[in-house]
């Protein structure tokens, strides 16, 4: 598309874009150069803050590695049961009848509404007050259920996004098959909108990797981010270097995961024309689809 | 067709993977026999501290060992829980641990909900400083000057309740944070007892950089936090307290962890019954 | 049970103020950072382009938790920038605006290329033909409808935005959630309570920007 917006550049204008190039190299060598020298004075670039992440290895096993596990752990968990919780609450935003229709649609705009902090706060001290759950896990299990709670109705969204974006032929069809309106569901609809939605799924997966670092700031959860604390209080205060490493680590695992999102997006498509399958709507779906997400 | 199921079954394998790995790590909790939990810090040098290591060294962390021999533990049946500060009365409420040692001031709010043996030490809320800084000798000094401590910690309600309501207080999630803002000079001072500045100020990376102020602006006195009406519990640690500092093994480890800084600790507070 | 909320003790019509403001000043802030950002990534010139696309990806991928406490830790702990500020509060609040920013125009970024992809080739082509160099080309004929085009997830990232501005308690910014903390642990028996006064906030907030920004939607389509 970009290369709609300009001609083939002819002499002059590469001229012109050597000369952008050069003066855009300018500025981000000046910043670059400005930070890096600044961090320098302050002794931030200094090797014994850096070091430790390269010859320790006791770091990574004693903070980085346990953290990042309890990260992936959380993570994991959520997806897990917002996926069934958030394909029910879809479900039940399309159903026929209007008493179950309403409802579930307002749990899932209101907890879509509210911000996820707000519900993991709320759920912390809710375990704190009424129930016996070990210290050890009340954290992981309020971040777990601030997760589920908006995850699963962002999750139902995508879900009702996916069916409806499937052509109406293909509910008829499945009534004048004689199918009951919860086969037609399972056989039929889900099963075509999962593939639709596998993307957006993943993409989600990534949302809640980047979310469970709100724990650890603000829930005492023991999670990768909140691991600068201990690995600082034993190395001097190098809250630079350690923050950097870290959000280094998030980047990596959330490229991958973006990475394979976008592979598995591409492979779908391409499955979609071996198979010969057209379907007009397809193109809006995953539009539909991605706006639902797009509120990360 | 062939290609759709590949890749459904790729994210089905990952996603397997991922729970695999997420029910590994969640199975160390429950009854522990005869093994006794115990409450400590896990991010302050000098009082308490998890090392590179996995292990743990501090005054803290040695008080609860001797303390813990004393009720007939050894050092290998003693299980360290982390006891974040806004966490400790749960903790000991719900029997997660059986008493806390970390920097744990006696006031009478903390007493309504759980029970102090000791106090084991006495403590004041000090002030770091930078090593070449001497505008602050007394606490009107602080009005004028930007201030730095931890979130909802009672060193920063003093200040702003008491000590001095115009200084202007930053509150941060932890004391390396205002470490690097002290070192930087983006403020002016880090106020917290002075046994935890001693911790900071006298690890190897920081030497020379920073001073305690030395303004003794409040009494903490450090118990041992043990649950509400265990009076059989608390009569034992106070009587290990009690031969800790008579058999000179008090002396011998306030020695060793805070030493080094230069820091004036106060005698050994007798225990109150 | 409300009653926590006459006791004057609490500055919640503040608290949500500062949240207001917070939302208010980081949209503004990050629309222009990322017509900025998505004009580099269409740009000629190959650098920008791979500066755009770097800085989106890089970004997009990191916890906003983590930008907002870089922002403290290393623009104002380590560089000394205030921007301006005087006190911790203004500090903290300035930083938290930068940071939303930075983090939020990756994702306006991306909405205005999904609202480019929209409008046809011909259009720029058409631009092109008339003789338009290529800012032209972007800033009166591509952008303005692109623009139109991503009414819709530009309010989602609106929504969101006023949501993810409770990070900002991360660095101490005195908006909602930070005196929700402070709330729900002075007045644990009126947790529910103070949790429904809080989400009724949240809803009051973004519900009519969800409402508005539907109806412009779909008064400011292209019809083609």
């Amino acid at each position: 598309m970009s290369s709609v917006l300009y001609d083939t550049p002819g002499p002059r204008a590469k001229r012109r874009n050597i000369l952008y190039t050069i003066g855009f190299l300018a500025v981000l060598a000046l910043a670059g150069w400005w930070v890096l020298a600044a961090l320098n004075e302050k002794h931030q670039l200094d090797a014994d803050k850096w070091s430790p992440f390269v010859t320790d290895s006791q770091v990574w096993t004693t903070y980085l590695v346990p953290g990042l596990m309890e990260t992936l752990k959380a993570a994991a968990l959520s997806i897990l049961i917002a996926l069934p919780l958030g394909a029910l609450l879809g479900i039940g935003r399309l159903s026929d009848h209007r008493w179950v229709r309403v409802p579930v649609g307002a749990v899932v705009e209101f907890f879509r509404a509210i911000p996820v902090l707000l519900l993991m706060m709320f759920a912390s001290q809710l375990y704190r007050e009424f129930t016996t759950v070990s210290s050890d896990f009340r954290p992981l299990y309020a971040v777990v259920t601030g997760l589920v709670l908006y995850n699963a109705s962002v999750i139902a969204e995508v879900v009702r996004a996916g069916v409806l974006s499937l052509p109406r032929g293909q509910g008829d069809a499945a009534v004048a098959l004689g199918m009951r309106k919860g086969q037609s569901m399972l056989y039929v609809l889900l099963p075509q909108a999962v593939t639709v939605m596998l993307p957006a799924l993943v993409s989600q997966l990534v949302v809640i990797v980047k979310d469970t670092a709100l724990g650890g700031a603000l829930l005492g959860f023991g999670e990768l981010l909140s691991q600068n604390r201990q690995i600082t209080a034993n190395y001097g205060a190098n809250t630079i270097a350690t923050l950097v490493v870290i959000a280094l680590i998030y980047i990596v695992l959330n490229f991958v995961l973006t990475t394979f999102a976008s592979r598995l997006e591409k492979r779908l498509r391409q499955g979609k024309k071996t198979a010969a399958v057209t379907i007009p709507a397809q193109a809006g779906a995953t539009d539909a689809v991605k706006k639902a997400v797009s509120d990360a | 067709m062939k290609l759709r199921r590949t890749s459904t079954a790729v994210a089905a394998a990952a996603v397997l993977a991922l729970t695999a790995t997420a029910c590994g790590g969640g199975s160390d909790s429950g009854s522990n026999g005869d093994k006794i939990n115990v409450g400590i810090k896990f991010d302050q040098p000098g009082l308490g501290l998890k090392t590179p290591d996995g292990k743990y060294a501090g005054f803290d962390v040695d008080v609860a060992r001797y303390v813990a021999k004393e009720l007939g533990y050894a050092e290998d049946k003693i299980n360290f829980k982390q006891a974040p500060s806004a966490e400790r009365e749960n903790l000991i409420k719900n029997g997660d641990v059986k008493f806390v040692v970390a920097s744990y001031s006696i006031n009478d709010k903390r007493k309504k909900e759980v029970d102090f043996a000791g106090p084991y030490f006495l403590a004041h809320q000090d002030l770091l400083v930078r090593a070449d800084d001497s505008s602050i000798t007394k606490v009107e000094d602080l009005n004028s000057k930007k201030l730095c401590s931890v979130t909802g910690s009672t060193s920063a309600q003093n200040v702003k309740d008491k000590l001095a309501p115009k200084a202007d207080l930053q509150q941060l999630g932890g004391y390396s944070e205002c470490l690097t803002g002290l070192e930087n000079k983006a403020v002016d001072a880090l106020t917290t007892d002075d046994s935890i500045l001693a911790g900071y100020a006298s690890q190897k990376e920081h030497a020379g950089k920073f001073k305690l102020a030395g303004l003794r602006m409040s009494d903490e006195k450090y118990g041992i936090g043990v649950k509400k009406g265990d009076d059989e519990l608390r009569g034992k640690i106070n009587k290990a307290l009690e031969k800790m500092v008579s058999d000179g093994t008090w002396e011998k480890l306030v020695k060793e962890h805070f030493g080094p800084s230069g820091y004036k600790y106060e005698a050994a507070p007798k225990v109150e019954n | 049970m409300f009653d926590f909320l006459d006791s004057g003790q609490y500055d919640l019509l503040g608290a949500f103020w500062v949240t207001a403001k917070l939302a208010l000043y980081s949209a503004i802030g990050s629309l222009i950072w990322g017509t900025a950002l998505v004009a580099m990534r269409v740009s000629p010139v190959p650098l920008m382009r791979a500066f755009g696309t770097a800085y989106v990806n890089i970004v997009r991928n990191t916890p906003l938790t983590v930008v907002i406490v870089a922002c403290l830790l290393g623009l104002n702990q380590t560089l000394l920038i205030t921007l301006g500020g005087q006190r911790s509060e203004d500090i903290g609040f300035r930083l938290a605006v930068l940071g939303l920013i930075a983090y939020t125009g990756t994702f306006v970024c991306e909405a205005l290329r999904s609202g480019i992809n929209t409008v046809p080739p011909g259009q720029a082509e058409a631009a092109r033909a008339l003789g338009m160099s290529f800012t032209q080309v972007l800033t009166l004929v591509v952008l303005p409808q692109a623009f139109r085009a991503a009414v819709t997830p530009l309010a989602n990232v609106l929504i969101a935005l006023t949501k993810n501005t409770t990070v900002a308690a991360a660095i101490g910014a005195a908006e909602a959630a930070f005196l929700m903390k402070e709330m729900i642990e002075n007045e644990a028996d009126a947790l529910f309570a103070v949790f429904a006064v809080f989400a009724f906030g949240f809803i009051a907030l973004t519900l009519p920007t969800g409402l508005i920004l539907g109806w412009a939607a779909k008064r400011l389509a292209v019809k083609r």
